[in-house]
């Protein structure tokens, strides 16, 4: 049992080495190729799905900086239209004020003028009807030529210019 | 259901192992029918490496004889196995075979050209041994193992090849499992980024001891008992010194030769130790093996024997002892299939190591 039998061990050599030689050649290489070529493209597969997961985040996020910045841009074009519009408004008013401001004075001075001209004509007029008066007066007064001078006086003093 | 089915399998096995009983009985009786039943003897014949396969009382395979004697001489067994012849040195009978001046003695062949010659108490022989390079039961069973292997390993990788790309099925992922498993649980653990390199060698040494080993245990095929010879296993453990040999770095050599870091009179020491370990690595793995799968069969064999043993001293305590060893024997099996995996695992761990160390790159 325990002695050693040349035969056995130079069969044993000659066959394992030729299996060996055959199963590494047709058996080995073969499996542990297509395992290796297995384990890679299941790596690879779980590589491009994290891949496609994290393209997937930066996607959803530029999409969530995109939205962020068309609201940003939204918020910014609302509030400068308020603004041009409280400016418009704002300007319309101080415009429009000074229009009427404008017309306001012109008003006035037209009224100062119609006003100052229609003192002067009323001046005129009453000028012209203290002359008429005084023609009058004159004609009945000259008659008698003291009484026409003072008479002419008093009418004079008489008439109050507002 | 599935619990029923499991008893009935068990009942099974159980009718299996107790038939075996039988026919070892009657494989025994007409052998041991002159003399008592010597236990020793029968378990010894039985774990040896023989001439021919006995398969079942006067049935048996003869296998071919080559002897190596100015020329191949090859002829059947069954020329030796038929000529039975007997001689009685000192009291003792000593059974060999004959066929043209060759003889068969104890399963080993010797030149007699004048008949058996054996010592003065018949305890040695005297002619001497023949060359023999005989197909015997071992090799028979060796080569079948790496039939079976070539055949299995093959057409597995040509299911891989077909199957390129796809998920593994059926009887695939039952070997890929085992390859993983050798490849990520034993060898690159054990050598590192090299492992690859040794790995189509330990896998090959992994299938061929497991499947060895499974192949004892089948009863009826004559009781293949192939990684318990000696020369099979040694054949392993050599090469495995060889690749470890070849393969050691200066770092591995230098390590053995001129340890670093010891003190000088630790080296006188020391050395011889490590230049001890070499080989004694790979005698361990073989003696390991061997050990550990004869006694296996010892164990099953000498429970077989306690069935004879009391079988002698009356029928009725023969059928007890029978029925008694046979639940034993059922355990023991059951024992033994998992020794015959964790025998070819623990070979290709320590022969990993070993390469492992032998690869192993300086890191101080």
């Amino acid at each position: 049992m325990l002695s050693v039998s040349i035969g056995t061990v130079l069969w044993t050599t000659i066959a394992f080495l030729i299996v060996l030689f055959l199963l590494v050649k047709f058996a080995w290489k073969p499996i542990l190729a297509s395992l290796k070529d297995r384990e890679d493209s299941i790596q690879n597969a779980l590589d491009a799905a994290d891949k496609a997961k994290k393209e997937m985040e930066s996607l959803q996020a530029d999409n969530e900086k995109l939205l962020n910045e068309a609201r940003a841009e939204r918020d910014a074009m609302l509030k400068e239209a308020r603004e041009t519009k409280n400016k418009i408004v704002a300007e319309a008013k101080d415009k429009a004020k000074e229009e009427a401001d404008n017309i306001i004075a012109n008003a006035r001075e037209a009224i100062q003028n119609e006003k100052m001209a229609a003192i002067t004509e009323m001046k005129n007029q009453v000028a012209k009807f203290s002359i008429e008066i005084a023609e009058k007066i004159l004609k009945d007064e000259l008659s008698a030529k003291g009484k026409q001078e003072a008479l002419i006086e008093n009418a004079i003093s008489d008439i109050n210019l507002n | 259901m599935r619990k029923k089915l499991g008893f009935s399998r068990i009942l099974r096995c159980f009718a299996l192992v107790l038939f075996s009983t039988f026919l070892f009985n009657s494989s025994y009786a007409s052998g041991e029918s002159e003399g008592k039943f010597n236990a020793g003897e029968m378990i010894i014949h039985h774990v040896s490496d023989a001439h021919e396969i006995h398969i079942i009382g006067d049935f048996a395979v003869y296998l071919p004889v080559i002897i190596y004697d100015n020329g191949l001489k090859v002829f059947s067994s069954s020329h030796f196995y038929h000529n039975p012849k007997e001689v009685e040195i000192a009291g003792k009978h000593e059974h060999y075979y004959e066929h043209e001046g060759y003889i068969l003695y104890h399963e080993k062949v010797y030149l007699a050209p004048n008949g058996v010659e054996l010592n003065e108490d018949g305890s040695a022989i005297i002619n001497e041994a023949a060359f023999d390079l005989s197909i015997t039961k071992s090799v028979t069973g060796l080569l079948l193992v790496l039939l079976i292997m070539t055949l299995i390993f093959i057409q597995v990788a040509k299911i891989y090849k077909r199957r390129e790309g796809m998920a593994p099925k059926g009887f695939q992922t039952l070997i890929e499992q085992l390859i993983l498993f050798i490849r990520d649980d034993v060898v690159r653990p054990s050598i590192g980024h090299k492992a690859d390199k040794f790995l189509p060698f330990l896998l090959t040494v992994f299938f061929f001891i497991w499947i060895s080993n499974m192949l004892g245990l089948i009863p009826f095929i004559g009781g293949f008992n192939i990684t318990g010879t000696i020369s099979v296993t040694m054949v392993l453990a050599i090469l495995v010194f060889i690749i470890t040999s070849i393969k050691g770095n200066k770092h591995y050599w230098m390590h053995i030769l001129w340890p670093p870091g010891v003190p000088f009179l630790v080296k006188l020491i020391l050395i011889p130790v490590e230049i001890m370990s070499v080989f004694i690595k790979p005698f361990v793995l073989m003696v390991r093996l061997t050990a550990n799968i004869t006694a296996g069969h010892i164990i099953i064999l000498a429970f077989v024997s306690l069935i004879f043993i009391f079988g002698e001293s009356g029928a009725g305590a023969g059928y007890g002892a029978g029925v008694f060893s046979t639940i034993f024997m059922m355990f023991m099996n059951v024992i033994e299939l998992l020794v015959a995996f964790l025998q070819a695992y623990v070979f290709t761990l320590l022969a990993a190591l070993y390469f492992g160390a032998a690869v192993e790159e300086a890191h101080h």
